[in-house]
């Protein structure tokens, strides 16, 4: 079994956490996800080995959910909410706004791998849309104009 | 520990009571989502400190709270036992509210709410319209109880109702109980509450299994938010409806499923259910009985379709969220095969006034004649998130059976922006939109089918005469594309063809053939679909098509988006309100805007990407879109 790059022991102490329990096999990768910004093949190799998951069911589950990247996403992580509220008070715009500002699309990260872009869900902070989040940070009543000062904040 | 009995409760109650005495006020501090993220955990902080340093901590009380529900006005802070209402708190007003309300007794003007129509300053909470309709059940305890500490909980009569449901009730009468509540599944579905567990109960015995209690917290609509704010607010009131669902059918396992987008719910939920064990209200023989039961949550990783009962058991087992055909019930065969109950966050969170208060004062609120049969009406309250293009929006509670007029502009109170209303949205991507026409209609489960929409799980979007509703239909149309598992030919297929024929008439493409082909391809996904998602997945089109024809014909025949929404069929200019100020010409992405400053400026139509902006940063009302 190739382990790649991954780091074998941080994969095999997240599948500890969880006991290796199968159930949890979508928390262990958003675990995954969340410590190493993608899941990558080799560690999926690594909890397939582990867990007795085909490798293929990972797969499935990780292009199934939307949590889940199979490339590296950006060291800043930036979330259009694109709820109804949100749309209704202009989340496209927005969305439009960080595409021409970064020159990426939505689902995309900068080469330079500082920001990843992404339209989310409703993320229930429907009062104060439109919502953006970055990183941890959440924004609320964004708009369009005031995209250009809030990546200097992070660039 | 020893272990607690129903006595214990009472006792920890009067201790709690009687600290809490002791202050000469609290004050709450809304700590839900919203509010945290406007600063209200560096209020929080700031109080402290600041009382500390005036010596009066031993006076006053900063508590931090969940949701309060005015999520517009956050931050928010309440100064109890008074009830005075501050909004838009800043750092800098901290010292103020010290000195001239604390201590001087007289309320802070600048920070109170004030009526939208006289302008004057409404000081105590239950005075402002906002508040003054709803009636709390499942939000009882919001803005008055700190989440994070169970004793407060239990201050406002948290596991007492369990206590009652283990020592005086057989499960036999707790599911007697629930279902003369006639009490409907506020998830969405509508479903009695009573008649599943009742069947749940039975099957479990039949088939002598141990059943499973699942709590359904993947509240994936957009634009609700109410159980993300009931968990945040109130999470045991949550583990207690399960505990009493869980005594009732048997179960001693229960979950709780829920979305990882959710951060402090489920960190809250996280420590209640440790709270809740470690004073043994969770575990081996709760309060001296032989009830045992104990609460593991489960994290969605982000799927619409997750919401959906069988996928969300799948995904409950670590497997993609994909639904099974609805012929094998989950009361039945449902998490692990087993016998399962699956019920919503504020289903969930109304039981134990139900078991308090009995099904009798229950069903005294709300629809219908339910006596006899659970589905002849709709009782209890539902909680709304009202938002969208609402002066007040936020997080309202109201009785079955009031209306929408009542609700957007009594509650809601109407419009901003002097702008008018055109249609309210209810039930997230399987309902629909409604006119103004049926604003009047008494709002309950079967009220919101007949006009085309649904309950859903409770979002209530109000959209102004600048949105468009095709520009809507698409919207959702495109949502669930994305959210399709894409198991179902109908739903998968069907989804994407009518995202294209919408694209085609918003683009300014389209032919009247395409709405007789979009109605063909609604009527197949209704009837064909596995789930709920595809069977209801055409409700936005088909509301919009029967209530805002005339606006698809607009956008076919004339070209045109009377809204001013769809980029195609639409065009920015500068009108004679401009002062040449320049601001929009400094701000434009494309350079199309010139001129000479102190005069009316232009906009180069070959180069405006239409991206907005200028009619964003204009303070004077001067883009005007055609």
């Amino acid at each position: 079994m190739s382990s790649g790059n991954c780091d074998v022991k941080a994969v095999k102490s997240i599948i500890k956490k969880w006991k290796n329990d199968r159930e949890y096999v979508i928390e262990m990768m958003q675990n995954l996800q969340d410590d190493f910004r993608y899941v990558s093949r080799d560690a999926l190799e690594v909890l397939s080995h582990q867990t007795g998951v085909p490798l293929a069911d990972l797969y499935h589950i990780a292009t199934f959910y939307k949590a889940f990247s199979l490339e590296p996403r950006g060291k800043h992580e930036i979330q259009v909410c694109t709820g109804t509220a949100c749309h209704v008070k202009g989340a496209p715009r927005l969305i439009e706004a960080f595409e021409r500002e970064l020159s990426i699309k939505q689902g995309e990260t900068t080469s330079d791998k500082l920001f990843s872009l992404e339209g989310v869900r409703c993320i229930g902070c429907c009062s104060m849309a439109p919502v953006i989040t970055i990183d941890h940070d959440l924004y609320g009543e964004a708009r369009p104009s005031q995209v250009p000062k809030l990546l200097k904040k992070y660039g | 520990m020893d272990q607690l009995t129903i006595n214990d409760i009472d006792r920890i109650k009067e201790k709690w009571l009687a600290e809490q005495d002791k202050y000469k006020a609290m004050l709450m501090i809304c700590a839900g989502t919203g509010c945290v993220s406007a600063g209200s955990m560096t209020l929080y902080d700031l109080f402290v400190k600041e009382l500390k340093e005036r010596g009066l901590k031993n006076e006053y009380l900063p508590v931090p709270t969940g949701c309060n529900g005015f999520c517009a006005k956050g931050p928010i802070i309440v100064i109890q036992p008074e009830g005075i209402f501050y909004q838009k708190v800043k750092e800098k007003d901290i010292p103020v509210i010290i000195e001239q309300h604390l201590k001087g007794g007289k309320p802070v003007e600048s920070l109170l709410y004030k009526d939208t129509e006289s302008g004057e300053a409404i000081p105590r909470m239950d005075d402002i319209g906002f508040f003054g309709k709803q009636m709390l059940i499942a939000l009882r305890n919001r803005g008055v109880i700190n989440p994070e500490a169970i004793e407060s909980a239990i201050a406002r009569n948290a596991y007492k109702a369990m206590g009652k449901a283990l020592t005086q009730m057989s499960p036999e009468d707790i599911i007697k109980e629930i279902k003369a509540s006639a009490i409907r599944g506020r998830g969405g579905g509508g479903f009695p509450a009573g008649i599943k567990w009742e069947s749940c109960y039975e099957a479990a015995k039949k088939r002598n299994e141990k059943p499973y209690v699942v709590c359904n917290g993947d509240e994936g609509d957009p634009g609700a938010y109410m159980d993300r704010s009931i968990v945040e607010a109130d999470p045991h009131s949550v583990i207690e409806g399960m505990a009493i669902c869980a005594r009732a059918i048997g179960a001693e396992k229960g979950y709780v499923y829920i979305r990882k987008e959710y951060p402090l719910a489920l960190y809250r939920l996280h420590k209640a259910i440790e709270d809740a064990r470690a004073r043994r209200l969770l575990g081996k023989n709760i309060m001296d009985t032989e009830f045992t039961f104990d609460i593991n949550i489960h994290q969605g990783a982000g799927a619409f379709v997750c919401g959906e009962s069988t996928a969300l058991m799948a995904s409950m087992e670590g497997r993609v969220g994909e639904p099974r055909a609805k012929y094998i019930h989950n009361v039945e065969y449902g998490y692990r095969n087993k016998p399962t109950v699956l019920n919503n966050v504020e289903t969930l969170a109304n039981i134990p006034v139900i078991i308090e208060k009995g099904a009798k004062w229950f069903t005294s609120i709300g629809t219908g004649d339910v006596s006899q049969n659970p589905w002849n009406g709709s009782s209890g309250t539902k909680v709304f998130s009202l938002v969208g293009n609402i002066v007040n929006s936020g997080l309202v509670e109201v009785p079955m059976g009031i209306t929408l007029r009542e609700i957007i502009f009594d509650i809601g109170g109407g419009i901003p922006n002097g702008r008018k209303f055109k249609a309210v949205q209810t039930g997230g991507p399987s309902g629909g939109c409604i006119p103004e026409s049926l604003l009047d209609m008494p709002v309950d489960f079967d009220k919101l089918t007949e006009a085309g929409s649904m309950m859903g799980s409770g979002g209530m979007i109000v959209m102004d005469d600048h949105t468009c509703m095709v520009d809507i239909a698409r919207y959702f149309i495109n949502f669930l594309k994305d959210e399709s598992c894409g198991k179902c030919t109908p739903c998968r297929e069907g989804l994407i063809l009518l995202d294209e024929l919408l694209g085609k008439i918003i683009e300014g493409k389209g032919e009247m053939k395409d709405l007789d082909i979009i109605k063909q391809i609604c009527e197949a996904m209704e009837t064909g679909s596995l789930c709920g998602l595809g069977q209801t997945a055409p409700y936005p089109v088909l509301s919009t098509f029967k209530y805002f024809r005339e606006e698809y014909i607009d956008h076919i025949k004339n070209k045109k988006c009377p809204a001013g929404k769809c980029k195609a069929l639409i065009e920015f200019s500068i009108n004679d309100k401009c002062t040449g100020c320049a601001v929009c010409a400094k701000n434009c992405p494309n350079e199309a805007i010139t001129g000479v400053p102190k005069e009316t400026y232009s906009i180069d139509q070959n180069k405006c990407i239409k991206c907005g902006i200028c009619e964003d940063v204009c303070k004077f009302e001067a883009v005007t879109v055609q």
